[in-house]
């Protein structure tokens, strides 16, 4: 028995694959859910109920799963050109941050229709910074870029945590660790109204699109792509990979801090060192559900957020850990490898 | 000045760093041996994470710690051979491969902490590994207390670092074993089955990242908390390229970084008026800090990351 190289791989296969990876993962976490003592489809009813039975609970999940598009589109392009950009996570933080410091008193005389756009690139821009660093190491010194880029995070939820009970602590907030809120009209507009859900998930549906365009329709997102399949060989073929590298860089680190920026300015209004919950990991997955497809991150996404937001309903009704949409989204990622696996590869006797 | 000397001459201090060293050392070991035959393991945060679950639930609920130790290290193997099937059999990407395994063993751990122990007002606790006076040795003036007074899992992580040295210098296993890292297709040449190499070192190897984690709820603390493991596991990965792939070194370098980690500690206490976070994000800079110095300097395992496949180059 040996692995072959597919020659042309079926459309039915490239659908099939990632569908058929997902039901392998809700399987095999109803194994763990049954295990817990519950009724397997009553739960997995629950978390559909959870993540869309009610105009709330629908809206909740279409706001969680914002930033995980973001978070998601960083990755993807990222790993595309196999940049391994694991500090999303610190990028958010630095984003979220970087809002916070100047939303709060510094621009907030500026009017909104100047104000938000501007506070958008700050906050894309204090990701990007975040990014370079690891970059650099890699560049110059040839450092792996996955452990510098994950060890960035920890500092850089330090880093916050060091100005919210610091210089940008809130006075108001009864000694909580907590930074100043952002002014009022910084806050993005609703896309339905008396919800949570705000207009920044239309900002990252069209960041998907763009990235999508930029990477099938232009001499960069050959050049990222080349650079991601075969270092050498892009170098032999004329690709600036060091340039290359650092604007793939800029795209992916300014995604993440974008998306700190906007669950700041759409959500939260403030600063906590709770304010993502993984979003930065998270986004990970997304990247690779999607199989680092732009269009296919807002899918992934979606798929991630219902599996939060539902499965804390569920958890309440039936008295299983939440940590079971942890575990069930982690799995997916593990089968969705195996998954693209056997679309290039067949076995053969 | 004087604040830094007293902190230096402290006995305290010195057994704080053991006893910080150890997971480190264990994680770092293990994240070397699977290096080493051409895998790379970043699955070892949540294997660390796991480790130290099940090792603390399997002496909650009436194991002695050695089989809470036992249990860890299986469990270990276990993602190991995750890993291998993923990384090995597959041929996928390491980087990828590790992250997913990260992902679920530590969302796992959670999971099955949570279904075996429900939320309570304060964690239950179990009886950890209590120190050991080594005889005579431990009544030595300062050098008693500083280095002979640690709990049992601290002398093996010590010995295993000599044993692992041994091993992949000094026997066939090991030649195997560095012929797989530098070069599968030579190493098959000369009789060797790269692939069962690489799944029994990735084995081995997350069976001492488990231990690492174990020792954390079994030795450290007495309490198993989501989110202990804290980046140690990343701190493994940085450690393995500082020892340049030599279990020596990398039990050098775990000592090295625990005496930073133990100083900052104590520095926190002792100097007022900095931020208590610059203490805290110093471990983490000095980790880069030590990549970026060694990186260029450290001789890869050639094969690092290169899936092996027969008659496929």
């Amino acid at each position: 028995m040996r692995l072959e190289r597919r020659e042309q791989r079926p459309l039915w296969l490239m659908i099939g694959a990632p569908v058929l990876a997902i039901i392998a993962a809700l399987a095999l976490s109803g194994i763990l859910i049954a295990i817990a003592g519950a009724p397997v489809f009553e739960a997995y009813r629950r978390i559909l109920i959870g993540a869309f039975g009610s105009r709330l609970s629908a809206t909740e999940t279409l706001t969680r799963a914002t930033p995980l598009m973001l978070t998601g589109l960083a990755a993807a392009v990222a790993f595309r050109a196999r940049l391994w950009n694991i500090g999303a996570e610190g990028q958010f933080y630095l984003g979220a941050i970087a809002v916070a410091a100047f939303g709060s008193k510094l621009l907030a005389g500026l009017p909104a229709p100047i104000l938000i756009p501007l506070l958008l690139v700050i906050g894309a821009m204090a990701g990007m910074v975040l990014i370079l660093i690891p970059l650099w190491l890699r560049l110059r010194f040839s450092v792996d870029e996955v452990v510098t880029s994950l060890l960035m995070n920890f500092i850089a939820v330090l880093f916050v945590s060091m100005l919210i009970d610091g210089v940008l602590k809130d006075p108001l907030a009864f000694g909580w660790p907590q930074s100043q809120p952002v002014a009022d009209h910084a806050m993005l507009p609703k896309l339905i109204a008396r919800s949570r859900l705000h207009i920044g998930l239309a900002i990252a549906v069209v960041l998907a699109v763009i990235v999508y365009l930029i990477q099938s329709r232009t001499v960069f997102g050959m050049q990222s792509r080349a650079a991601g399949l075969n270092p050498q060989g892009a170098v032999f073929a004329g690709v600036p990979l060091g340039r290359t590298l650092v604007k793939v860089a800029c795209l992916s680190g300014g995604l993440a801090g974008l998306a700190g920026a906007i669950e700041v300015m759409g959500v939260k209004g403030y600063v906590t060192t709770d304010l993502s919950p993984g979003f930065g990991y998270a986004g990970i997955v997304v990247a690779m559900l999607a199989n680092l497809n732009p269009i296919g991150v807002v899918f992934a996404a979606l798929f991630t957020a219902i599996m939060f937001v539902g499965a804390d309903g569920m958890s309440r009704s039936l008295g299983i850990p939440t940590y079971i949409a942890d575990v069930t989204v982690a799995l997916s990622l593990l089968t969705m490898l195996v998954a693209l696996f056997f679309t290039q590869y067949r076995i053969r006797r | 000045m004087s604040v830094l000397f007293d902190i230096l001459a402290s006995a305290g201090l010195w057994a704080a760093i053991l006893r910080i060293a150890t997971p480190l050392i264990f994680g770092t070991l293990g994240a070397l041996l699977c290096e080493r035959a051409g895998v790379l393991n970043l699955g070892i945060e949540g294997i660390m994470t796991f480790g130290a679950m099940i090792g603390w639930l399997s002496v909650y609920h009436g194991a002695d710690l050695w089989t809470g130790l036992l249990v860890a290290a299986i469990a270990g193997g276990i993602f190991g051979v995750l890993h291998s099937v993923l990384t090995v059999t597959l041929g996928l990407s390491q980087h990828v491969a590790g992250l997913g395994v990260t992902l679920f063993a530590s969302s796992f751990s959670y999971y099955v902490f949570r279904l075996i122990v429900p939320v309570a007002g304060t964690p239950p606790t179990i009886v950890p590994f209590q120190p050991i006076d080594v005889p005579f040795l431990s009544s030595l003036p300062f050098l008693g207390p500083a280095l002979f007074t640690q709990t049992a899992p601290t002398y093996l992580a010590i010995v295993v670092a000599l044993i692992l040295a041994y091993v992949i210098f000094r026997t066939p296993v090991g030649l195997a074993i560095r012929m797989t890292g530098e070069n599968p297709h030579a190493a098959e040449a000369q009789g060797v089955n790269p692939m069962k190499v690489r799944y029994g070192a990735v084995i081995v190897g997350s069976a001492l990242m488990a231990v690492g984690g174990a020792f954390l709820t079994l030795s450290a603390f007495n309490s198993f908390f989501p989110t202990m493991v804290q980046g140690r596991g990343w701190i493994c990965i940085a450690l393995v390229v500082f020892a340049s792939w030599r279990p020596g070194r990398a039990l050098f370098g775990a000592l090295l970084f625990a005496f930073f980690d133990a100083f900052q500690l104590r520095l926190q206490t002792a100097v007022e008026g900095v931020p208590y976070q610059i203490f805290l994000m110093t471990p983490y800079i000095l980790s880069i800090a030590a990549l970026a110095v060694m990186a260029r300097r450290a001789r890869v395992p050639q094969a690092l990351m290169q899936p092996y496949r027969r008659g496929e180059r």
